[in-house]
């Protein structure tokens, strides 16, 4: 087996099958695993997806969302095992691969038009 | 002072008790404690990241370790010391010639490309022709890994030893340069050991301490936390880590 493949053949253990389809643009929840103090619970977190990195088991999304006020920017490491769920809630219009514009706008002007031809 | 002084007492005995060679004893023993235990050869594949048990990203470097085979034990009688010599990545025997196909004839392995050798504390464990894979070594175990470095050529002061650089515009001519190598008339010179441009790169070095994250015993794969030296496809000489103040 040629290099390449001998990794993508150890990286294939640990990706998931179950990801969703998502793109630049949607509205999704997250749930991450959280451990506090020896006990796990999962928290959600909501917002818009502004950027994707496709990497084999390094694929990342960045979602960002307006929390009292602040921006908050997070990355999600798609195929860990602290991501125990990514559920996409709404298809949004997006014309460019990463919508770092929207860091400079605020409220209203943060929307995304919805679209319907792709299913949730 | 107390301790010192203990612990020279205590070092002694290993060496032998005449006073003029006393010196020399001393080498010696740093000698013996700088053997490595035996090691494996392997080839570097690449890097990729596995998630451990809690769920923390892990960068792993994996090398494709062995098979290697025992092709010389030396002894002390026959050689002067003892070690195990190996050899590794197998190729047609048109590709050697014949004293080294002669060699290897002795214990009987197949023709292979790099032959190494490994200084133990004694060799009664190993016999000729024994196979080492990847599963001498265990999940959790610290090793060294030692290769050759990619090679960056003749490489300047800023990127071989991170110096400054002075400023690129407003009348200035001190755009890469060293600065000051040194003093004047007296010394008159430079100091040895002063950093200067030169090669770069492409020499031996060893990562020590490196945690293996997972044995493939059926692929002969090693998975090292962290990077190793040189590109994928370098040779790599993989041992069980030297930890000082032990062994």
């Amino acid at each position: 087996m040629k290099g390449q493949e001998l990794l993508r053949s150890i990286e294939a253990e640990y990706l998931k099958s179950d990801l969703p389809d998502i793109y630049v643009g949607d509205t999704v929840r997250v749930g991450v695993i959280i451990q506090e103090g020896g006990k796990e619970r999962t928290q959600p977190y909501e917002g818009t997806v502004i950027a994707m990195r496709n990497g084999g088991i390094n694929e990342t999304i960045t979602v960002r969302r307006i929390f009292q006020g602040v921006g908050v920017e997070r990355v999600f490491l798609l195929h860990s095992p602290r991501v125990e769920y990514i559920k996409v809630l709404r298809r949004g219009k997006a014309r460019r691969a990463k919508l770092f514009y929207l860091r400079d706008r605020v409220g209203k002007a943060t929307r995304l038009k919805q679209r319907f031809d792709r299913s949730i | 002072m107390a301790i010192l002084l203990r612990r020279t007492v205590s070092a002694r005995p290993r060496g032998r008790t005449s006073f003029h060679s006393g010196q020399a004893c001393v080498v010696i023993e740093q000698k013996e404690q700088r053997e490595v235990s035996v090691g494996i050869l392997g080839t570097k594949v690449g890097m990729t990241q596995v998630f451990s048990e809690d769920g923390a990203a892990i960068p792993v470097t994996v090398i494709e370790a062995g098979p290697c085979s025992i092709t010389q034990i030396k002894t002390k009688e026959t050689d002067g010391y003892e070690a195990v010599q190996i050899g590794y990545g197998a190729v047609k025997s048109k590709a050697l010639n014949k004293p080294k196909l002669g060699h290897l004839a002795k214990s009987e392995t197949d023709p292979v490309r790099h032959l190494c050798e490994y200084r133990t504390q004694s060799v009664g464990d190993y016999e000729l022709g024994q196979a080492l894979l990847a599963d001498v070594f265990t999940e959790g175990q610290l090793v060294d890994v030692a290769g050759q470095t990619i090679g960056r050529g003749f490489a300047g002061y800023q990127k071989r030893h991170n110096f400054s650089r002075g400023p690129m515009s407003h009348g200035s001519k001190n755009h890469r340069q060293p600065g000051s190598t040194g003093a004047g008339t007296t010394p008159g010179r430079i100091y040895p050991g002063k950093r200067m441009a030169g090669q770069m790169g492409a020499k031996r070095v060893s990562i020590r301490k490196l945690e293996v994250v997972k044995v493939d015993a059926e692929r002969n794969l090693l998975l090292i936390k962290g990077g190793v030296p040189g590109k994928a496809g370098t040779l790599l000489s993989i041992t069980p880590a030297t930890i000082v103040g032990q062994q």
